[in-house]
């Protein structure tokens, strides 16, 4: 018998159903794996009892022909989802200790399809980095490595735990969150697919708050088909959270016809950026072929303002997570290291208690959103904002989809980028525009680099259109068939 | 716009920050470095934009404004970092 661990989540979901193997067989496929990866320090917490008991219980539903879309899908979450009665930690020595009494919107909406929670995965400290280097619980580490190199190389980040653990087959599919990129920029730099939808077509509740107006829950997987069945799960309105949009969740799966006969596709020209490896810009040019060779029309666009998404985005994010992070005060849960009075309380256990990079970020928006400044630099910042998502609307009156680039360069060495701010913002340069504009994008593995490592394409889409994206994004999927896999050097 | 020292100090105290004096110069350092890239925003004409409030035009939805929950005073001071008698216990605040 083959490994259970290889098989897609879709493959999986049938077998499970024709009862081919049971759903205790794959949960116990992947703690073992889980066990024998730990040196890649994928998950924070470990939820091997949880996960055997709802195994258990898919096996019951499944003999009776019962079972939900992710019956006995083991999966592994971000640890920005609060999950009840498990420890919840961002990736955050303030969050010590904490257990919530409450679920997701999102994780519940899988565990109510049958899904099994194989642990909470590593991610940078509350989401706030891109190579997953800023968690209190240490670095994760690529399973990709350079072609004869032992060199250890980062995930990508925020969602790097859930990108590594999908490559290296420690889980069959994850949760992310991506307010810059967080879940398109991993998934590049692993060789997974990654979308994240439209603002408000995910439920924010319960998920730790980073920037409000950015933040968006998505999944992350193996396939594409994977990452549509596991969308249509996530997605959906929330009473709990009156940003996310009540409309009906479309059959993702579905929408995976192969066909995008006159589709149109925008190349744009401002993401061509200086210094990008020979190989990135080769493997954007193959994309828009093989897109034109199943039919598609290309066609060039501009989006303007581009240039000034990142610096824009750098304000508004710390803005909003300077407000966010406020409630971290030592009080009602998390850490708390005693002072003199209530203030140096608060100083101590919030200086104890976040690490460097998300003390300089909430340091710059309580900067530009204090007095004298909101004007300056906030309000500067959301107005460029208008005309970043002026760029797309008016794009979008001429193509359906636009193609990019999803990262500047493949994964790079852990600890290469850190005294660095600026160029370690550079990773998401062509991430960050869409969540400004609220707009889905989806990453497909589509190559390797000169030196061995994947490199992935995006695409973006209308608001709420995740279906061609997923349709697009199909077609890419199938001619780059991308079957590279990362050799099993952790297993020693 | 520059930001020394003392404008570090200040910004982390509204922060409830605790910063060590002798980081005060490599956060001022740091900040002016990030707020320099982002005066590039500058150059771009922003007169005539009304800034970005929402990222998707929509219609906040309505529910019945009704109490849903309630009557979960364990489960509120579970994570407590000390409490006592049901409530919270925290530093002093008024003599």
């Amino acid at each position: 018998m083959t490994d259970l661990t290889d098989l897609s989540l879709a493959e999986a979901r049938d077998g499970l159903r024709a009862r081919r193997f049971s759903a205790l067989e794959l949960t116990d496929a992947y703690l073992t794996a889980m066990a024998a990866g730990r040196e890649l320090n994928c998950y924070i917490t470990e939820t091997p009892d949880r996960a055997r008991d709802m195994a258990r219980a898919s096996d019951q539903r499944l003999a009776t022909g019962g079972g939900g879309a992710l019956e006995g899908i083991p999966l592994g979450i971000k640890d920005l989802f609060c999950t009840k009665d498990v420890l919840s930690t961002a990736a955050s020595h303030i969050l010590d200790g904490f257990i919530p009494a409450y679920e997701s919107t999102v994780t519940a909406n899988l565990w109510n399809a049958g899904a099994v929670m194989l642990g909470k995965l590593n991610l940078d400290e509350f989401a706030m980095g891109s190579s997953n280097e800023t968690s209190f619980y240490g670095p994760v580490i690529n399973p990709w490595r350079r072609a004869g190199d032992t060199l250890k190389l980062v995930p990508g980040g925020s969602s790097g735990g859930s990108s590594a653990a999908i490559a290296a087959r420690l889980c069959l599919a994850a949760t992310g969150t991506d307010t810059g990129g967080s879940i398109r920029q991993p998934a590049a730099f692993t060789g997974i697919v990654g979308l994240k939808p439209t603002y408000g077509r995910c439920s924010r509740w319960g998920i730790v708050a980073f920037a409000s107006s950015l933040d968006q829950a998505g999944p992350m997987a193996r396939t594409v088909r994977d990452t549509a069945i596991l969308l249509g799960v996530m997605a959906g309105h929330d009473p709990k959270d009156s940003t996310s949009v009540d409309r009906p969740v479309p059959d993702y799966e579905a929408a995976l016809t192969g066909n995008i006969k006159g589709l149109r596709i925008g190349i744009p020209a401002e993401y061509r950026v200086d210094g990008m490896p020979q190989g990135i810009e080769s493997i954007w040019r193959k994309g828009a072929k093989w897109l034109e060779d199943a039919g598609a029309e290309i066609v060039e666009i501009s989006l303007p303002h581009t240039k000034y998404a990142l610096p824009a985005y750098y304000i508004v994010a710390p803005a909003e997570a300077s407000s966010n992070l406020a409630r971290y005060d030592g009080m009602r849960y998390g850490l708390r290291v005693a002072g003199k009075d209530l203030t140096e309380t608060y100083e101590r256990s919030r200086s104890a208690g976040f690490g460097a990079e998300v003390k300089r970020r909430i340091l710059i928006g309580t900067y530009v959103l204090s007095a004298g400044y909101y004007d300056a630099y906030y309000l500067r910042a959301q107005r460029v904002r208008t005309l970043i998502a002026s760029d797309f609307k008016a794009a979008f009156e001429k193509v359906d989809a636009i193609l990019t680039p999803a990262t500047p360069s493949p994964a790079f060495a852990l600890g290469a980028r850190n005294d660095d701010p600026i160029g370690m913002f550079l990773n998401d340069v062509f991430t960050v525009p869409a969540n400004l504009a609220g707009l889905p994008g989806i990453s497909v593995p589509a190559g390797l680099s000169e030196d061995g490592l994947p490199l992935g394409l995006q695409l973006l889409g209308r608001a709420f259109d995740e279906e061609t994206l997923l349709r697009a994004a199909g077609v890419l999927e199938e001619a780059a068939a991308f079957t590279a896999r990362p050799a099993h050097w952790w297993r020693t | 716009m520059s930001v020394d020292t003392d404008t570090v100090r200040r910004i982390a105290r509204l922060a409830r920050l605790a910063i060590a004096d002798e980081m005060l110069e490599p956060m001022a350092k740091e900040l002016n470095i990030i707020l320099a890239w982002a005066e590039q925003l500058n150059e771009v004409d922003t007169s005539a934009v009304e800034p970005m409030t929402s990222a998707v035009q929509t219609t906040l939805k309505k529910r019945p404004d009704s109490v849903t929950d309630g009557h979960v005073q364990g489960a509120v001071l579970r994570n407590a970092p000390l409490a006592e008698h049901g409530f919270f216990v925290v530093p002093k605040i008024v003599e």
